[in-house]
């Protein structure tokens, strides 16, 4: 104690003071290079939020029909019309389809491995699910239209019997099915590995103190988990599940492999045909007049706005339990 | 309620590592039982070997036996998951559930154990939040976070957490080193309280913790760095401050130390 209020008020002066300048002129350089990167980000978000819009009001102001409600993409015809809501609509059930498979999945195998894998098995599980995370997305569109599609035949006959009566499942039409349900399965075999990959992160970092918490009440492996790591990692893999769907609102070729387009709405998702955003841009976008490349950029546009949407959305989640988050612990 | 542990020829491993050798000694029930010596002399350790919480460390394995009154802990068909929910612990940092209210923290223990009714669980967590001296604090916001509270009422609502499934003994490890002396004060009350219905063991460095809050005191020590604790001597804790049998427990109390 007594040594310590002694030395410390009183270092040799000039080396304080060198000491100290160095750490300013450091402090300046790091200011400097985030705020610059900061706006320069702000900049370039605006930048590409105004050349859409821009492009998109061009558009939009030649067609006469509701752009927002239109079933039909045509906008090199005499009197063009073109409308998102089949993409939208695609879109959106495609996702929600592969986030609910994909989630539960990835949590299971992070949990797996972070918490119940032998050390032994546990450390090539990891890095096999880090390189998968990796693989490019067009080898699993590739396999998808190779063997996914065929193999979901039977699954799709097995929905349809079973759970048919809900409508959403119900298969109007034989044969192989193309259809929206295809491409949701397969967004979900390829978001698993990233949200795995991130939420087994995530599930690692969890205090070991919190967890000896549960493991001294008598807590069993699974109720540390539901006591201590689930809560912990919520936030980690809400993020982790927003990386996954980013993946999946945007995935282009995966999707233009298994799909058979078309510009209709169906409830019945296990039925060919539909469309997503990104699958229309690529699909359209090298034969499209200019007109029909700015009616692909306001479709593009309104993908960002989802993507915005989706994202505040989940911020909000995590905010809204902040206090609880085991931040200020 | 309260039992008396035996502990016999404990040796206990990290990995290759040997971090303390035949330990042999008994805790007396209804007693607060004081683990003191240097750092690194295995008190932790010894401490975790007592609810199983030893060998949830990476490498960590334990030979030899703890007796709970007739029982040993160490037996094949002692599930160590039915141990810790007789043992109870409370750590050196306090650590409530971050993401659960001030209530769930209490109940968390009681949820694990069954089903009960609101009722029960509403009087089971009053009782214990008087219990460890914190009702009158929190009565007012049972369903805000547990990690809102300041670190001395956070280590009472472990405390609390840890009692409120009647354990039949009470380990804690340092439990007031990072609390402020009024908090530490709070947490020294209250074990003088607890060990009326409680078996007590605690870790401590603090010398007139020791002697303030145990019935008896055992002093660990360790002949080298590296080399595993060992059990030195074991005596009622008004002998082991004035009149140690063994020299190295003087020189360790009068602080001629190493
Ligand atoms: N997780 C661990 N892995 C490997 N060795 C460990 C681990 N924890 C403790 N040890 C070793 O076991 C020995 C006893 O440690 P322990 O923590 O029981 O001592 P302690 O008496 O509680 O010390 P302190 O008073 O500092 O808390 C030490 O040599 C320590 O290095
Ligand atoms: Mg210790």
């Amino acid at each position: 104690m007594a040594i310590s209020t002694e030395t410390s008020p009183a270092p040799p002066a000039p080396r304080k003071r060198v000491k100290q300048s160095t750490g300013r002129a450091g402090d300046k350089v790091f200011l400097g290079l985030s705020r610059g990167s900061g706006i320069l980000l702000l900049v370039l978000m605006a930048s590409i939020a105004a050349f859409l819009t821009y492009r998109s009001v061009l558009a939009i102001s030649k067609d006469d029909t509701n752009f927002l409600t239109t079933f039909n993409w045509d906008p090199a015809a005499a009197k063009p019309t073109f409308g998102i809501a089949v993409l939208l609509f695609g879109t959106v059930v495609s996702s929600v389809i592969a986030m609910a498979i994909a989630v539960p999945v990835a949590v299971g195998i992070a949990l797996f491995i972070s918490h119940y894998a032998p050390r032994r098995l546990a450390a090539p599980l990891a890095y096999v699910v880090d390189l998968l995370a990796a693989v490019p997305s067009i080898i699993y569109g590739i396999w998808g239209a190779l063997f996914l599609v065929p193999y979901l035949e039977g699954t799709n006959l097995w929905l349809d019997q079973y759970l048919g009566w809900t409508y959403i499942f119900d298969k109007t039409e034989v044969g192989v099915a193309r259809s929206i349900f295809t491409v949701g399965v397969l967004l979900a075999i390829m978001i698993l590995p990233i949200i795995t990959s991130v939420s087994r992160e995530v599930f690692l970092q969890v205090p070991r103190i919190n967890e000896e918490a549960a493991l001294a009440l008598g807590a069993t492996r699974w109720e540390v988990i539901r006591l201590s790591v689930l809560p912990f990692g919520r936030s980690g893999v809400i993020s982790a599940s927003m990386l996954g769907l980013g993946r999946a609102l945007g995935e282009t070729m995966a999707v233009a492999t298994v799909l058979s387009p078309s510009f209709l709405i169906s409830g019945h998702v296990l039925d060919a045909g539909g469309g997503t955003f990104a699958q229309n841009i690529a699909a359209k976008f090298d034969e499209a007049n200019p007109l029909g490349r700015d009616a692909l950029i306001a479709s593009g546009l309104v993908l960002f706005i989802l993507t915005l949407l989706v994202n505040g959305a989940a911020r909000m989640i995590i905010a809204r339990r902040k206090e609880y988050s085991g931040a200020n612990a | 309620m309260a039992k008396r542990i035996d502990v016999s020829g404990l040796t206990a491993y990290y990995s290759a590592h040997k971090a303390i050798e035949d330990i042999s000694m008994t805790v007396e029930p209804r007693s607060v039982t004081a683990f003191i010596g240097p750092s690194g002399c295995g008190k932790s350790t010894l401490l975790r070997t007592l609810n199983r919480m030893h060998e949830v460390t990476p490498g960590g394995r334990v030979e030899g036996k703890v007796l709970l009154d007739d029982e040993n802990l160490y037996s094949s068909s002692v599930d160590p998951v039915t141990v810790r929910r007789t043992v109870g612990m409370v750590f050196q940092r306090p650590n409530p559930f971050p993401t659960m209210s001030i209530f769930d923290n209490v109940a968390a223990g009681l949820r694990l154990n069954g089903r009960y009714k609101k009722s029960e669980l509403n009087d089971v967590v009053e009782k214990s939040l008087k219990g460890a001296n914190l009702w009158n604090e929190v009565k007012d916001r049972l369903n805000k976070p547990g990690s809102g509270l300041s670190g001395g009422q956070q280590q009472r609502l472990c405390i609390a957490r840890a009692i409120a499934v009647e354990p039949q003994v009470l380990l804690m490890d340092e439990p007031c080193s990072a609390l402020d002396p009024i908090s530490t004060l709070a947490i020294e009350d209250l074990i003088g309280e607890l060990k009326e219905r409680f078996t007590i063991v605690i870790v401590t460095h603090n010398m007139q913790q020791a002697a303030r809050v145990s019935d008896r005191t055992a002093f660990f020590n360790l002949s080298a760095v590296g080399q595993p604790g060992r059990l030195i001597e074991l005596d009622e804790t008004s002998r082991i401050f004035s009149n140690p049998s063994v020299q190295a427990t003087e020189d360790y109390i009068s602080g001629r130390f190493g």
